[in-house]
């Protein structure tokens, strides 16, 4: 046979390519169940570290059912509606109607009282960023916050899912005096901003920052009313 | 042609990329993975294991269809072979090592440019036998593996005072905690690992005299 005519050559290839393909999609088929097992535990461990608490992927399910007490989704009126909390995409939810919103919340149990955390998702320089920021029961003081993205710049953007970066946050309020609401800015160098919703954004980062600053003020404003009536 | 499995020859084509044509120190291949996965040895070790799978296996493939292959879609061919190869590594480490297989990300990935395993496709496993063709996989992965290894012990080490996560340095030299001692920030930076590398060749090269040019 030719092995450099055309015909062998076209053949050679459709059969290796059907061949791997049906040994690759199998295989993705039979570790699937797995891997999304490690995403879930992994959201259960970013849940967990914004307040406060740290586990380990052995242990995070556990820690998980015991600390928090209860998880439910609101709209945007800040009613109590029907869904599951945890397994919300807030992909999917902001791309709908702001009436046919899903907004999840997670409720904590810790040393300090409850504490409320609430999913942030936003986008950064090159890709999608996300976090968790838990809120005291005033509705308004940050009692921790965690944040990841998925492909910032080490050393410059991807900072914001370092501790240092994470720890400006604890203290600082969403509401001014007035119950407007501010947000929490992430400043430059130089940029004036009340001391009690501003963090120190990252150098070189800039992008990234204010990509968070952004993620932040929209997610707060889709949760304003929530956290209004939760308040009162 | 019966040769004995261990011969002298094979066991030549097991050493020799452990020193005189170490694949990154002598041909200066894959070095882009070597600098971006060595913070920590963890990473490392795990990156080292998976380079070296797929590059025996795709070793072996590759000489067994040898004789099939057309002539003109031979590169084509290789890097589908490696690319399933590394898709499947990348599924079984997001399965059964989640977190390693965040810290390696798009690099796992990259396996599939990583210039070692072309070279060794295109120069070895083409026109060798299967056997040779895997102890010459498993002898590349072991070059390779062993530069990542030892860059990475001394950037963990410098840039974190830990060894496979372990501490080494005691907390209470630290300034922090009144000690007079720090990390090494730059050390956890990629470009402390070429300079790595870099102190790797010159020793390689001042011990062995075949490496020595004029």
């Amino acid at each position: 046979m030719n092995r450099n005519g055309n015909t062998y050559t076209v053949m050679y290839a459709a059969i290796m390519v059907i061949l791997v393909a049906a040994i690759l999609a199998s295989v993705a088929m039979a570790l699937k169940p797995k891997q999304v097992r490690n995403v879930e535990i992994e959201k259960k461990q970013s849940i967990l570290a914004s307040v406060n608490i740290e586990s380990t992927a052995a242990d995070a399910e556990k820690i998980y059912a015991d600390k928090i007490v209860n998880e439910y989704v609101v709209n945007v009126s800040g009613d109590q509606v029907e869904g599951n909390a945890f397994n919300t995409d807030l992909k999917k939810e902001y791309a709908k109607a702001a009436d046919q919103m899903r907004l999840p919340v997670f409720e904590c149990k810790t040393d300090e009282g409850v504490k409320y955390v609430l999913p942030l998702r936003g986008t950064g320089l090159w890709g999608p960023i996300w976090g968790f920021i838990a809120l005291n029961e005033d509705m308004n003081t940050i009692y921790g916050a965690n944040f990841d993205h998925q492909g910032e710049t080490p050393g410059l953007g991807a900072e914001i899912s370092t501790s240092v970066f994470e720890k400006q946050f604890v203290g600082k309020k969403l509401f001014d005096d007035k119950d407007q609401l501010v947000s929490i800015i992430v400043a430059k160098v130089g940029q004036e901003a009340p001391a009690d919703h501003k963090v120190d954004g990252i150098s070189g980062g800039t992008i990234t920052s204010k990509g968070l600053e952004k993620m932040l003020l929209d997610d707060f404003t889709r949760y304003e009313e929530f956290l209004k009536k939760k308040k009162s | 042609m019966s040769e004995p499995l261990f011969s002298k020859k094979n066991l030549k084509l097991l050493s020799d990329p452990l020193n005189n044509s170490n694949p990154i120190t002598v041909q200066v291949l894959g070095i882009c993975s070597a600098l971006a996965v060595t913070a920590q040895l963890k990473p490392a070790v795990v990156m080292a294991i998976s380079v070296t799978a797929v590059l025996a296996f795709a070793n072996v493939i590759i000489s067994l269809i040898r004789n099939t292959i057309p002539n003109r879609i031979r590169i084509i061919v290789q890097l589908v072979v490696v690319a399933a190869l590394v898709i499947l590594v990348d599924q079984v480490l997001k399965a059964y090592v989640y977190d390693v297989s965040k810290q390696l990300s798009v690099f796992v990935g990259l396996i599939i440019t990583n210039c070692i395993l072309m070279g060794r496709l295109e120069a070895f496993a083409l026109g060798n036998r299967p056997w040779q063709s895997f102890l010459d996989g498993i002898g590349n992965g072991a070059g390779y593996a062993a530069i990542l290894i030892i860059v990475a012990f001394f950037r963990e080490l410098l840039g974190s005072g830990t060894v496979f996560g372990f501490r080494v340095i005691p907390e209470s030299l630290y300034i922090t905690n009144g000690g007079s001692y720090a990390n090494n920030g730059m050390m956890i930076l990629p470009p402390m690992a070429l300079i790595t590398v870099g102190v790797i060749i010159w020793v390689q090269r001042s011990k062995n005299r075949k490496l020595i040019e004029n």
